[in-house]
């Protein structure tokens, strides 16, 4: 049995050092002088760290990283808060149709966003939106309805039908029960939500690539720039993606629990 | 009928997004089918009716031709690592309850970044030159990744060779160290799930621990299997950025998918008609998987 302990935990730990593997890549090669970047040193550590490729990194992607931040805070808040309204009356307030109409909403997080491009691109050149930074919100708000929706519906059918029952008796209206019973509620779900939606958000290259130009580009379309620039340094596309990333990672290590509550939550069954 | 004051408000509460989704997702979809059929190749909208101009000549185009069938390699070698990695791994931890939320936190921390940077780090790591090919040397290997333009076992079909693409096995690679903390996840929680007196019931009936997996484990993940694999085929069928930042469509077009070709078509080359073609199809191989399951899993539910 010893034996057998021993062979899964080295496993376990060869395959974990594999996935490892890119984060240690990154984080020697961005402190590395350029002198010693070179394709057949990459695996050895630098002989002394050197920052100087985070200062050229954060130089060149700092502004978009703040319209990243300016387009994360807004977009996560709207598409939360409209989710929570449709989750409610989704679990709570049922009608004839109103499983078909959630099943029609849910069908929008599936679907290949290539399909809704073109018109959204001269939607947004109409209304003056079309490379600006609220085009893009508008955008992310809209398409996270669905996730946002199915997220609270599920959390919100697991609080007890008694409960809304007995406030409707007392004569609470519709509006009163959602504030004074459910939102209150609603904390673990307002972070859970809002966790998933700044973490896609954030990592989301599509729109964004295909909305904003040079002023408005969120930070990975900048990265993306930084990496497929014949110019930029190895050690500084490192850098710059460790940068890109560590919003997101910073959530994940300090909010891991809520993080995968919300990746399981995105199966449709809940 | 008259509507109580309750059922109005209710009514406010959904109309705002019912009204974004009807014409952000269904009637943009609507409107890009119409592009599809029509006449626009230019930077000038020119929406006169097509036909099927533009469907006919993309099956008939050797780039289009060869991101279908990257994307069915792709898609099956993904999905098959994605579930074999997760569920073994999830048996692991499973079965060595010290330390496994270390390693949980490990394999599950990819899902957090963003497909642009594991296409940055990634790009590299299997670079020719540099990379793991550093330790392959060693052996005498020195495998081309992405850079590799052969096609195994192909045959000719249309106008492309069809055979699985040796390079797209690099950025399966990458795909994999992505989103197996997915599956990972669902297996966990499903063995979570799974009462202990089933196992201990089986254990007295002199089941080996083998054997609990096989027969009594396995059959009640199925679920969970079967919901990783629609997740991670709309992922795989739909996949943009991790190529387009890791390998783009490569030479010869061996890493290419639709989802690139539809981006680089229509914002690159000013041909919206094809773009939007492209689009309807990869839209339809999607539902193919993601309708059904749809009204599946919300029957179960309801």
């Amino acid at each position: 049995m010893a034996i057998r302990r021993i062979i899964k935990y080295a496993v376990l730990i060869i395959l974990a050092l594999f996935f490892l593997t890119p984060i240690y890549v990154m984080l020697i090669t961005s402190v590395k002088p350029l002198s010693e970047v070179s394709l057949s040193e990459m695996w050895s550590l630098p002989s002394a760290i050197d920052f100087s490729s985070y200062s050229e990194a954060f130089t060149q992607l700092a502004p978009n990283m703040m319209n990243s931040l300016y387009l994360v805070i807004p977009a996560t808040l709207l598409s939360a808060i409209l989710g929570a309204m449709n989750g409610y009356v989704l679990s709570k307030w049922r009608f004839k149709g109103s499983e078909v109409i959630f099943t029609m909403i849910l069908f929008g997080m599936f679907i290949p966003y290539q399909s809704i491009l073109i018109p959204l691109i001269q939607f947004l050149n109409s209304i003056n939106l079309y490379n600006s930074l609220g085009g893009l919100i508008f955008t992310h708000v809209v398409y996270g309805l669905p996730i946002t929706t199915l997220m609270f519906r599920n959390f919100y059918a697991n609080i007890p039908e008694s409960m809304i029952e007995a406030a409707k008796v007392d004569g609470a209206s519709f509006v009163k029960i959602f504030r004074l019973i459910i939102l209150p509620l609603s904390i673990t779900g307002f972070v859970v939500v809002a966790i998933w939606q700044f973490t896609n958000i954030w990592n989301e290259f599509l729109f964004a690539v295909t909305i904003t130009n040079n002023n408005t580009q969120p930070v990975m379309v900048a990265l993306q720039n930084l990496s497929g620039s014949q110019i930029v340094q190895w050690n500084v596309q490192m850098a710059g993606a460790l940068l890109a990333a560590l919003p997101t990672l910073l959530v994940y290590i300090f909010l891991g629990k809520y993080f995968v509550r919300g990746l399981l939550a995105g199966s449709v069954k809940g | 009928m008259k509507l109580t004051k309750d059922q109005l408000m209710a009514a406010l509460f959904l109309a705002p997004s019912l009204l974004l989704i009807a014409i952000f997702v269904y009637g943009f979809i609507g409107w890009t089918g119409w592009v599809s059929v029509s006449n626009w190749n230019s930077l000038m909208p020119d929406m006169s009716f097509a036909g099927l101009k533009n469907y006919l000549y993309l099956f008939g185009d050797y780039r289009f031709q060869a991101g279908i069938r990257n994307t069915i390699f792709f898609t099956v070698l993904f999905i098959l690592s994605v579930i074999v990695l997760g569920l073994s791994l999830a048996i692991l931890l499973d079965q060595t309850k010290k330390g496994n939320a270390v390693f949980r936190n490990i394999f599950l921390f990819p899902m957090a970044l963003s497909f642009v940077v594991t296409g940055v780090v990634w790009q590299w790591l299997l670079h020719p030159s540099t990379g793991f090919n550093r330790f392959l040397q060693v052996f005498g290997i020195q495998p081309k990744w992405y850079t590799d333009t052969n096609i195994l076992a192909g045959f000719q079909w249309g106008s492309i060779e069809f055979g699985l693409p040796v390079a797209i096995i690099a950025v399966v690679i990458a795909a994999v160290w992505q989103m197996t903390g997915f599956s990972l996840a669902m297996y966990v929680a499903g063995l979570t799930g799974i009462d202990e007196e089933l196992r201990e019931a089986a254990r007295i009936d002199g089941a080996t621990e083998f054997q609990i997996y096989r027969k009594v484990i396995l059959p009640m993940l199925t679920p969970i299997t079967m919901s990783v694999i629609i997740i991670m085929a709309h992922i795989s069928l739909k996949i943009f950025d991790l190529i387009y930042a890791m390998t783009g469509s490569g030479a010869n077009f061996v890493t290419d998918v639709p989802g690139v070709y539809m981006f680089e078509t229509t914002f690159r080359g000013n041909y919206y008609a094809n773009g939007a073609a492209i689009a309807m199809i990869m839209l339809i191989l999607v539902a193919v998987f993601i309708v059904p399951y749809l009204i599946h899993s919300r029957r179960g539910t309801s």
